[in-house]
């Protein structure tokens, strides 16, 4: 409650900065690993040394800068074409990060819509969305996603498709239960007896109380969407084949894994930081905007 | 009351399997690449293609196509794979016991490392400790298999090599074993040297698989401790004056084995899906690795074989794991 008290008498500074205190280290360390990522990706042009695509066959598989052998010119050395494996690395953060925000909020729309509606009509409808439910979960979902983008073929637009058409079940059924358990509280009774509609209470009543859950989910659906653009990418079906990606990058990592190491090592920490980045921000999150946790 | 959702279960697994066959067959006619031209030699005249794809049925409608296909299926022939040339049943027979018994060992290293992880916690409750373990089963949850399997590939494959990084057997090792379960065969009937090999090759793809199950099994089976420890019969016991270690081993364990059993058995189903990729980087013969050369090659009959096989695999699992906890759990063995 004092917490509350300061919140509403402190300037939009200080309750940014209140709200950061609550969700704990979790929550920041999360948002500042994930707004590096973002960052980096926005800013890809302006920080990357090189040419991610330039070739120089002179100087390829040069390692690191600070080891024995290595060119200061290219800080992390370079692949077995000699493109900059620095530049590389940031240009596949741009990848990444579309891929993430894209297919994670497309995902959670089409989840939430039909979780709603499988959750308020009931009936049929729900039988239905929950038959479809255990289809999908009968399929094993990297598979799934594989053959899913093979069959629209290469491109950003595929890799996305193929994450939404896989993944949008981890909102409905979260969405679906909730929904169930929301519409039997008193409160959704109440705004039923004042007479709003069924769309009215699942708008006004029912989503506001869905956001800490679908949030957290977000979050951590957008870990997930990289997570599969690297699987994708690194099976070789992912963006067009001079796009530089983690998965590309680790997949010739591999070809080379006892000649050059590096080039397989440090697409690999981008990503682990990039998951545990958004992991944490969904811990921080529901941490933060659950009420039931805040106390 | 449980046996009637399992009943329910049970009725739901045709129509579930029906619609998985359903939606990869309409996937699987949508592809824009041609099987019959990745196949066809060069010079081959068009009365040859036209023999071909009849061959294969690609030249009927897809209704007509599936209706041959589910006909053949339900008695047991899932077709000839195109890109290998062989049935698709003996190639999945073939494989498919790789695949389990990489499985089974990871679910065995995940519960016992989970397992020792949970006790470790739950000693470490309420002090500092407690979160640094917290913080490690997070971080090994929120990295997924096939990047354990790509960092353990660097760490004891490349850099520190301890362990062989593809297959699985040295090809110079002379298998002659009945069937395609080397490691239960190789280890029942004595041959000690065949199954120390294959071990060898399924330790780094084992763990992979492992690591972020085995958090999982920790944090349930953690979280489900502490539960237990708060109820009555822990704290009399407590008070009969039964030491800690005593009441977790006899009174704690056995009740929070039902909820991570329950909740954690379900998950298992993700730890088989990821040996997809995890076969796919070390080099691994199983079917997942099997699953993504079908999928180059747009092998029609084997993805449809192999999907199918990894949808029962999962609707069986489901079900076992109902079963075990239906017989774990006095209340539901009599009620």
């Amino acid at each position: 409650m004092v917490d509350l008290a300061l919140d509403s008498a402190a300037g939009p500074s200080s309750r940014w900065t209140a709200a950061l205190r609550r969700g704990g280290p979790r929550l920041w360390l999360g948002a500042a690993l994930v707004g590096v990522l973002v960052l980096v990706a926005l800013a890809a042009p302006l920080i990357a040394p090189h040419d991610p695509l330039e070739q120089d066959l002179m100087s390829a598989q040069l390692p690191p800068a600070w080891t024995s052998g290595g060119d200061p010119a290219y800080f992390l050395g370079t692949d077995s074409l000699g493109r900059c494996v620095l530049s590389r690395l940031i240009y596949s953060a741009r990848t990444a990060v579309a891929v993430a925000l894209v297919a994670a909020t497309l995902a959670a729309a089409i989840g939430i819509v039909l979780g709603l509606v499988a959750g308020s009509f009931g009936g049929w409808i729900d039988q239905l969305t929950s038959r479809l439910i255990d289809v999908w979960m009968a399929f094993p979902p990297v598979l799934l996603s594989i053959v899913l983008a093979a069959v629209i073929g290469a491109g950003l637009t595929s890799v996305i498709a193929a994450i939404v058409v896989v993944d949008w079940t981890r909102f409905a059924r979260v969405v679906r239960a909730e929904t169930m358990v929301q519409l039997k509280r008193d409160y959704a009774a109440a705004a039923r007896a004042i007479g709003l509609g069924r769309g009215g209470i699942l708008r006004l009543e029912i989503l506001p109380n869905l956001v800490p859950l679908v949030v957290t989910l977000l979050a951590v659906e957008m870990g997930i969407a990289i997570l599969v653009e690297v699987i994708l990418s690194f099976v070789g079906i992912s963006v067009a084949g001079d796009t530089p990606t983690w998965g590309g990058m680790i997949a010739e990592g591999r070809q080379i894994v006892y000649q050059a190491p590096w080039i397989m090592a440090l697409p690999i920490a981008c990503i682990i930081l990039s998951v545990i980045g958004f992991n944490l921000l969904g811990d921080g999150l529901r941490t933060l905007l659950d009420p039931v946790q805040r106390r | 009351m449980r046996w009637g959702e399992i009943i329910r279960r049970l009725v739901v697994i045709p129509p579930t399997l029906v619609g998985v066959a359903v939606i990869v067959f309409v996937l699987l006619r949508v592809v824009p690449g041609d099987p019959i031209a990745m196949m066809i030699p060069p010079g081959a005249t068009p009365t040859n293609i036209e023999h071909l794809r009849a061959f294969y049925g690609l030249d009927q409608p897809i209704l007509r196509q599936f209706i041959t296909w589910f006909g053949q299926a339900l008695r047991g022939d899932f077709g000839r794979s195109i890109s290998v040339h062989q049935s698709v049943f003996e190639l999945v027979r073939a494989r498919l016991p790789a695949t389990l018994e990489l499985a089974l060992l990871a679910t065995l290293i995940a519960v016992v490392l989970g397992t020792i992880t949970a006790l470790i916690g739950i000693r470490l409750r309420g002090r500092r400790a407690e979160l640094l373990v917290d913080g490690g089963v997070g971080v090994f949850l929120a990295i997924p298999d096939f990047l354990w399997a790509l960092i353990l590939l660097l760490l004891f494959g490349v850099l520190i090599p301890l362990l062989p990084i593809s297959g699985r057997i040295d090809p110079e090792i002379d298998v002659s074993l009945h069937s395609n379960f080397y490691l239960l065969e190789s280890l029942l009937t004595g041959r000690f040297d065949i199954a120390n090999a294959l071990v060898h090759h399924m330790i780094l793809p084992a763990v992979a698989l492992a690591l972020p199950f085995s958090a999982l099994v920790a944090r349930i089976l953690k979280a489900s401790l502490a539960d237990a420890e708060d109820q009555d019969y822990a704290q009399i016991a407590r008070a009969r004056g039964f030491s800690r270690p005593e009441i977790l081993l006899r009174e704690v364990f056995p009740n929070a084995l039902i909820p991570t059993v329950a909740l954690g058995g379900v998950q298992v189903t993700l730890l088989l899906g990821g040996t997809v990729l995890v076969e796919r980087i070390f080099s691994y013969e199983g079917i997942g690795n099997m699953a993504i050369d079908a999928v180059i090659n747009r092998d029609f009959p084997l993805i449809q074989g192999l999907i199918l096989t990894f949808a029962v695999l999962f609707i069986a699992l489901n079900l076992a794991v109902d079963l075990l906890v239906a017989l774990l759990d006095p209340r539901l063995r009599h009620g």
